[in-house]
C-alpha cells in the first residue's frame, strides 16, 4: 500500500484515496484523421511496461479529484516524485544511474 | 486425568490457582491459566495430536511457537465459533475449550489412512498427486475432494460468525515488531527520545526468548528485567504496547498489518466486546526484532511423537512447568542447546545422553553439563528413532559430515524424548514481504534480511546476533538510531545497560541432515517439512528428476506449502537441495516468504465492513413509498431501485404485463432519480460536449434536449443519455445509473489532462434532484392537473424542457421518452421528491396511474429498440454496429473522441456483430439472454457462433416474445432465420428483424 503525496493537496495520503490511470504524458495527436491506422494504434494501444522508473497518471479520486503525474519505480514501488499536470518529471530513467 | 508431566511451580507464567478444563478429541483434560493447549496436552502426557498429511503417521508436538507443523487443531464448540487450523502452541487455554485434531479417521490413535501410508509409502513419491490423479482431467475435482478429506485440513465454520471485529489506523515514529530482549531495548531507547512508539508481540506476554530463559540479567532472572522495562514503557504516553498482536504483513512504504487477538484467550464469543482488531500502522521507521527460530536436525523417523526442538523443550520446562518426557537424548550442533539438557536434568528427569555432532567443544555450557555427570557423545548423530506413537529409543552412530556417511556402527539407547538443535534461523519473513531478498551468512549458518528500500532497521536475533548482552545493546542502539531517523533524539541511548555475563561458546557446526548407514532413499523417512510430509529422500528425488531451482523444488515436493509456510523445514530443505546439487546454499537461494506470517481470520481482515456496512446503499427520496407499496428491489450499482410492484397474488410476469399495459394504454410512473446528472458550466461547455459526444451540440438552443452517445477513444460506446441546454453556457447531462461516477471521471480526465484551456466545470448533482417520469397517453392529463403552465404539444414540444411549478414545487420538466410514449420527466429538488410523487399519484388516480420498476422500463424501451449501455453493449460495440449512425456528427470540426477509430480496418468490417431484433418462431418462447446464435443448426460441434441475445422479454402490448441481439453482419440479414442451440439440448429458431418493434415511426411520443 503506497503512501502518495498529492501535488495539489500537498499531503501524504493513503493509496486507498487514489486510483491509477495508466501511463502519463500520452499526448493526443492533433490531427487524428491524418494518421495511418498504425500510427493511431500506437497512440491508442501501445503502452510502456518498464522495469524501473515509470511515469504514471494518477487520480486523487477520493480527495481533490485532480489528475496528477507520478514517477514510480515498478520494482521497489518507491515514488520518486509526484507533479502536477502540464509539468515534466525531474527524475527520469536515463538519470537513474547507479 | 492427572497432569503427569507437570513439575513444581517455578515461574510466574502458570497460575496454579486457576484450573482450566478442556477437551481434546472428546476427552477431558485440565491445565492452568497461562498454558497453551500444547503445554496442557504435554502436561497430561498426550503424545499423538494428529496424523500426517500424506502417510498418516502419528504426530506429536514439536515446537512451542508459530513454527508448529503438527499440533494444528480445529478449535471451538459450535459451528459458528469453530476455527480451523490454529496452532495449539499459540492457542491460549481457556475454561471449556474444545479442540479436535484436523486429521485422522476414524481417530488419531487408529487411522485407516496410515495403512495406506505404510503400504504405499514408497509408492507415494513427490509429485504423486500430480502424476496419479492428473488423468482424466475431468475427474481432478472429485479426486481433490477425496484427497482433501484424507489429508485432513480444518473445516470452515458452516454458520455465521457471531463475533465483532474492528480496524484502527495508526501513525507513529517507530514501530517495533517483536518484544523480546532486542525489541524491548529498542522500544525503551526510542521512547526515551519522545518518539511515538508502537511495540507489538504475538505472544500474550512480552519478553520473547527471555520468557523461557534462565540466563541472569543484573544478577536476577530475566523475567524481572522484562517486567521492569514493560512497566517503564507502560507508563509512557508516547508508547503503545500491543501484546497478543501478530504483525502478519509488512507492506510498501512502511505499512504494517497487525492482528490483535483481544478476547480469544478468554473463551468463545465474548459478545460484549471486540474479538479481534486489525491495526494498520504507517510508521516513519520500522524496527524488526523478530528474533530467530531454532532449526531441527533431519534424521531417520524424526517425526515420531517425542521428537522435539531443543529450545521448545526448555520453553515447556521453564515457562510452562512441564517436562514432556522422562528420558532425554539431545542431539546438537552447538553449545547453546546444552541448556535444554541442563534444564531437563534440573527438572529431576533423566538425560540419557547429549549427542554432539562436533568433534569436541569446551564451551561453558558443555562444562556445566559435564559437571552434572551428563554423558556427552561427540562426533555422533542420532541416525534413527524407534517407536511409533512415542519414541522408544534411538540409534546413535559416529558420523562423517563432510562425506555424509557413518564411520562406525550404531549403538541403541532407550529414551522417550529426542530433542534436536541444528542452530538458529533468523525470522526473516517480514523483511521478505516487501521484496527484499535474504542474504546467507556463513558465520551463523542462516539467512538474514538483505537490502531494502523501506525505512527499516533490524536488530538482535534477526541479524544473527545471539548472545544476550549483545542483543540488548543492539536493541538500545537500533532504537535510538531509528528514532533519530524519525527526527527524534541524537541517535544515542544514554540510559543504563544491564549487567549480563554471556557463557563462552565454542563454534557451532553447520549441519542440517544427519547421514544414515543406508543411502537417503533407502533410509528410514527423514522428514524435512512435517506438515506436507516432505522427506529428504523426496527432495533428492525431485533434484534427480530435474527440479533444480528451489522454487521448482518447492512446488514439486510441496516443501513449505503448509499453513506454517515452511517455518520449520525450509532452510533444511534448501540445504539438502544444495548438497544434492553440489551447490552452496546461497547459490541455491531461498524461496520468498509472503504475507500472512501466520494465518489470519477473515473476521479480522473484514473488520466492521460486513453486512449493511460492507457497501453503502443509496435510496431515492421516494424509497419509503416504494416500500409501502410492496416494491421488489433491484440493486443497480449502490442504488436500490424498484424492480416491479407486485400486487396481491400476482406472479412477477403478471405484474410486468399489468405495468406495461397500463403505461401503454393510460399512464405509468417511474422513479428515475438514480440516473446520473452532471451540471456542466463554462463558456467552453458546448465545445467540450462536441468533443466528448459523437453528435453535434453547437446548435442546441436553450430549452432543448438532445440524446447523445459517448465513445471511448477506441470508438466503442461507453455511455449514453440526454443532455439539456439550460443556458448558453450551461448544460445538464444525464448518464446511466451505473455509469455516473465513471462518466464524471472521464470528463475530468479529458479536461484536466488534454484540454485544460477549455473553460468548463463539472459538478455531480445526481443527489440534488428527485426525478419521476410519467409516461403514457394520459400523462399530459395528469401533469396538467398539477402544473402551473401550458404543457400542450404546441407550447411544450417533444425534446423540450421547461421550468414550471409542479404541485407547488419548482420543477424542471423534460419532455423526453424512453418508453416511446408521451412522457414527462419531472425533476424537483430532492427533498420535495416524496411530496411531488404523492401529488402526481393523487392526480393520476382517475387514470389508474401505475408505478412501474426497472423491469417494465426495460421491456418498454426494448420494444422501441432503445439500447441499454452495458446490457446491449459490452465495450466492443460502435454506434455503427448499433445501426445508430444518425447519432454521429458528420460535419463536426473537431475530431471528437472515438471518431478516428471507426475507420480502423477492424471497425470497418461488414461482418461485425451488429444490433438487430429477433422474433422467436414460437411467439410465447422467451429466448434466454446470453444465448448464442448460429446460422446453421446442423453443423458439428464446436459450432460457429455468430452472435448472442442481449435483451429478451415477452411483450404484453404486442402479444409475442421478442429480443435484441448482436449478429454478425446482422443489419443486412433482416428476414433471415437464425438458430439458438440452448443448454437443454434443444434448438430454437428466430427471425432477424428491425430492433424497433413498437411504433416504428415514433408517433406516440410526439402527440
Amino acid at each position: 500500500m503506497l503512501l502518495i503525496k498529492c501535488p495539489y493537496c500537498e499531503e501524504q495520503r493513503e493509496e486507498e484515496e487514489f486510483s491509477p490511470a495508466g501511463q502519463a504524458h500520452i499526448v493526443r495527436p492533433l490531427n487524428p484523421e491524418e494518421l495511418s491506422d498504425e500510427q493511431w494504434a500506437r497512440y491508442l494501444f501501445f503502452r510502456k511496461n518498464p522495469r524501473g522508473l515509470h511515469h504514471e497518471l494518477w487520480l486523487h479520486a477520493h480527495g481533490c479529484r485532480k489528475y496528477f503525474n507520478m514517477t514510480r519505480n515498478t520494482v521497489t514501488y518507491q515514488i520518486m516524485e509526484t507533479y502536477k499536470m502540464g509539468q515534466q518529471p525531474s527524475v527520469t530513467a536515463s538519470q537513474e544511474v547507479k | 486425568m492427572r497432569q503427569v508431566n507437570r513439575i513444581a511451580a517455578k515461574s510466574k507464567h502458570i497460575n496454579r490457582s486457576r484450573i482450566l478444563s478442556f477437551t481434546f478429541n472428546g476427552k477431558e483434560y485440565q491445565g492452568y491459566e497461562g498454558d497453551t493447549v500444547a503445554s496442557a496436552l504435554l502436561a497430561n502426557g498426550v503424545n499423538v495430536v494428529g496424523r500426517s498429511f500424506k502417510y498418516s503417521r502419528p504426530r506429536g508436538i514439536i515446537t512451542a511457537d508459530s513454527q508448529e507443523p503438527n499440533a494444528i487443531f480445529q478449535v471451538g464448540s459450535t459451528q459458528a465459533t469453530t476455527i480451523p487450523n490454529p496452532r495449539a502452541t499459540q492457542t491460549e487455554l481457556y475454561q471449556g475449550l474444545v479442540a479436535t485434531s484436523t486429521n485422522g479417521w476414524p481417530n488419531v490413535d487408529f487411522d485407516l489412512m496410515s495403512t495406506v501410508g505404510k503400504v504405499g509409502g514408497s509408492m507415494m513419491p513427490p509429485g504423486f498427486y500430480y502424476k496419479t490423479f492428473m488423468y482424466p482431467q475431468s475427474l481432478w475435482m472429485s479426486y481433490e475432494h477425496l484427497i482433501r478429506k484424507g489429508a485432513g485440513l480444518g473445516t470452515s465454520p458452516t454458520q455465521a460468525d457471531p463475533d465483532s471485529y474492528d480496524k484502527i489506523h495508526h501513525h507513529c515514529d517507530v514501530m517495533i515488531v517483536g518484544a523480546g530482549p532486542a525489541g524491548l531495548a529498542a522500544a525503551l531507547a526510542a521512547a526515551d527520545t519522545g518518539a511515538r512508539v508502537i511495540i507489538s508481540d504475538e505472544q500474550n506476554e512480552f519478553g520473547g526468548h527471555l520468557l523461557c530463559s534462565t540466563q541472569q540479567i543484573d544478577g536476577q532472572l530475566p523475567n524481572l528485567w522484562v517486567e521492569k522495562i514493560v512497566e517503564k514503557l507502560s507508563n509512557m504516553d508516547n508508547v503503545l504496547l500491543l501484546p497478543r498482536s501478530t504483525v502478519f504483513g509488512y507492506y510498501d512504504h512502511n505499512l504494517l498489518g497487525i492482528n490483535e487477538r483481544c478476547t480469544d484467550h478468554l473463551g468463545e464469543h465474548k459478545s460484549k466486546t471486540i474479538r479481534q482488531r486489525m491495526h494498520k500502522v504507517r510508521a516513519k521507521q520500522v524496527i524488526l526484532a523478530t528474533g530467530a527460530h531454532e532449526r531441527p536436525l533431519v534424521y531417520g523417523n524424526n517425526d515420531v511423537p517425542g521428537c522435539m526442538l531443543a529450545n521448545a523443550v526448555s520453553t515447556y520446562i521453564n515457562r510452562y512447568e512441564v517436562v514432556p518426557g522422562n528420558e532425554l537424548v539431545l542431539m546438537t550442533t552447538n553449545d547453546n542447546a546444552y541448556k535444554t539438557a541442563i534444564d531437563w536434568h534440573q527438572a529431576g528427569r533423566q538425560v540419557i545422553a547429549i549427542v554432539d555432532t562436533r568433534a569436541t567443544s569446551n564451551g561453558e555450557l558443555v562444562k556445566q553439563a559435564k559437571q552434572l555427570d551428563i554423558d556427552i557423545i561427540f562426533g555422533h548423530g542420532v541416525i534413527n528413532v524407534k517407536g511409533s506413537k512415542r519414541v522408544k529409543g534411538v540409534d546413535i552412530a559416529p558420523i562423517n559430515v563432510n562425506n555424509h556417511c557413518l564411520t562406525g556402527s550404531a549403538k541403541h539407547f532407550s529414551c522417550d524424548t529426542v530433542a534436536s538443535s541444528g542452530g538458529w534461523s533468523p525470522v526473516i519473513h517480514l523483511s521478505s514481504h516487501t521484496g527484499s531478498r535474504p542474504v546467507w551468512k556463513d558465520d551463523i549458518a542462516g539467512f538474514v534480511p538483505g537490502e531494502t528500500v523501506q525505512a527499516q532497521h533490524i536488530c538482535g536475533g534477526l541479524e544473527g546476533v545471539y548472545s544476550l548482552s549483545k542483543v540488548i545493546n543492539d536493541g538500545f542502539s537500533t532504537g535510538a538510531k531509528a528514532a533519530q531517523a524519525a527526527d527524534k533524539g541524537e541517535g544515542r541511548y544514554e540510559g543504563s545497560q544491564p549487567h549480563i555475563v554471556d557463557p563462552q561458546e565454542d563454534a557451532s557446526m553447520a549441519l542440517f541432515h544427519i547421514p544414515h548407514s543406508k543411502r537417503t532413499s533407502r533410509a528410514p523417512k527423514q522428514f524435512v517439512d512435517y506438515q506436507n510430509d516432505v522427506t529428504a529422500a523426496g527432495i533428492e528425488l525431485a533434484n534427480r528428476e530435474g527440479f533444480e531451482s528451489i522454487e521448482h523444488v518447492k512446488r514439486y515436493t510441496a516443501l513449505g506449502f503448509g499453513t506454517d509456510q515452511g517455518k520449520l523445514g525450509n532452510i533444511n530443505g534448501m540445504a539438502i537441495t544444495a548438497k544434492s546439487l553440489g551447490k552452496t546454499i546461497p547459490e541455491t537461494g531461498t524461496t520468498i516468504f509472503r504475507p500472512m506470517y501466520t494465518p489470519t481470520t477473515f473476521g479480522a481482515l473484514a473488520g466492521s465492513d460486513v453486512k449493511h456496512l460492507f457497501d453503502p446503499v443509496r435510496f431515492s427520496a421516494m424509497h419509503k413509498w416504494h416500500l409501502d407499496n410492496s416494491a421488489e428491489f433491484e440493486d443497480v450499482g449502490q442504488w436500490k431501485r424498484p424492480w416491479y410492484f407486485p400486487q396481491a397474488g400476482e406472479t412477477m410476469q403478471q405484474s410486468l404485463e399489468r405495468e406495461c399495459l397500463a403505461t401503454r394504454n393510460s399512464v405509468g410512473i417511474l422513479d428515475a432519480s438514480t440516473l446520473g446528472k452532471i451540471d456542466i458550466q463554462g463558456k467552453d461547455a458546448r465545445e467540450f460536449l462536441n468533443r466528448v459526444y459523437t453528435n453535434p451540440w453547437s446548435k442546441l438552443a436553450v430549452g432543448k434536449c438532445r440524446y447523445g452517445v459517448m465513445c471511448k477513444e477506441d470508438g466503442m460506446v461507453f455511455d449514453d443519455g440526454v443532455t439539456a441546454c439550460l443556458d448558453e453556457n450551461r448544460f445538464i447531462m444525464t448518464t446511466t445509473t451505473g455509469g455516473a461516477a465513471g462518466v464524471l471521471q472521464w470528463l475530468e480526465l479529458w479536461h484536466q489532462t488534454e484540454w485544460p484551456e477549455l473553460e468548463v466545470y463539472f459538478s455531480t448533482v445526481t443527489d440534488h434532484w428527485s426525478t419521476m417520469t410519467i409516461s403514457g397517453p394520459n400523462s399530459r392529463k395528469v401533469l396538467e392537473k398539477i402544473c402551473d403552465i401550458d404543457v400542450s404539444n404546441d407550447n411544450f414540444k417533444y425534446m423540450d424542457w421547461i421550468e414550471a411549478n409542479v404541485a407547488g414545487v419548482k420543477a424542471r420538466i423534460f419532455r423526453i421518452s424512453f418508453t416511446g410514449e408521451l412522457s414527462f420527466e419531472i425533476n424537483v429538488q430532492a427533498n420535495y421528491g416524496m411530496h411531488t410523487w404523492q401529488a402526481v399519484m393523487a392526480a393520476g388516480k382517475e387514470f389508474n396511474i401505475t408505478p412501474y420498476g426497472t423491469e417494465t422500463m426495460h421491456i418498454l424501451r426494448a420494444e422501441k429498440g432503445f439500447i441499454i449501455v452495458g446490457q446491449d453493449t459490452d465495450g466492443s460495440v460502435t454506434p455503427q454496429d448499433l445501426d445508430m449512425d444518425w447519432v454521429v456528427g458528420k460535419k463536426k470540426e473537431f475530431s471528437f473522441i472515438g471518431k478516428r477509430s471507426w475507420t480502423r480496418y477492424d471497425n470497418k468490417r461488414d461482418d461485425r456483430k451488429q444490433m438487430v431484433g429477433l422474433k422467436p418462431k414460437d411467439p410465447k418462447f422467451v429466448l434466454p439472454e446470453g444465448a448464442q446464435i448460429v446460422f446453421e443448426p446442423n453443423q458439428s460441434i464446436p459450432m460457429t457462433m455468430v452472435g448472442h441475445v442481449t435483451s429478451s422479454y415477452y411483450s404484453a402490448c404486442m402479444g409475442y416474445s421478442f429480443a435484441l441481439a448482436v449478429v454478425k453482419g446482422g443489419i443486412n440479414r433482416k428476414g433471415q432465420s437464425v438458430f439458438l442451440p440452448l443448454s437443454d439440448g434443444t434448438t430454437v429458431e428466430a427471425e432477424i428483424c428491425s430492433p424497433v418493434f413498437y411504433d416504428p415511426k415514433g408517433d406516440r411520443q410526439n402527440v
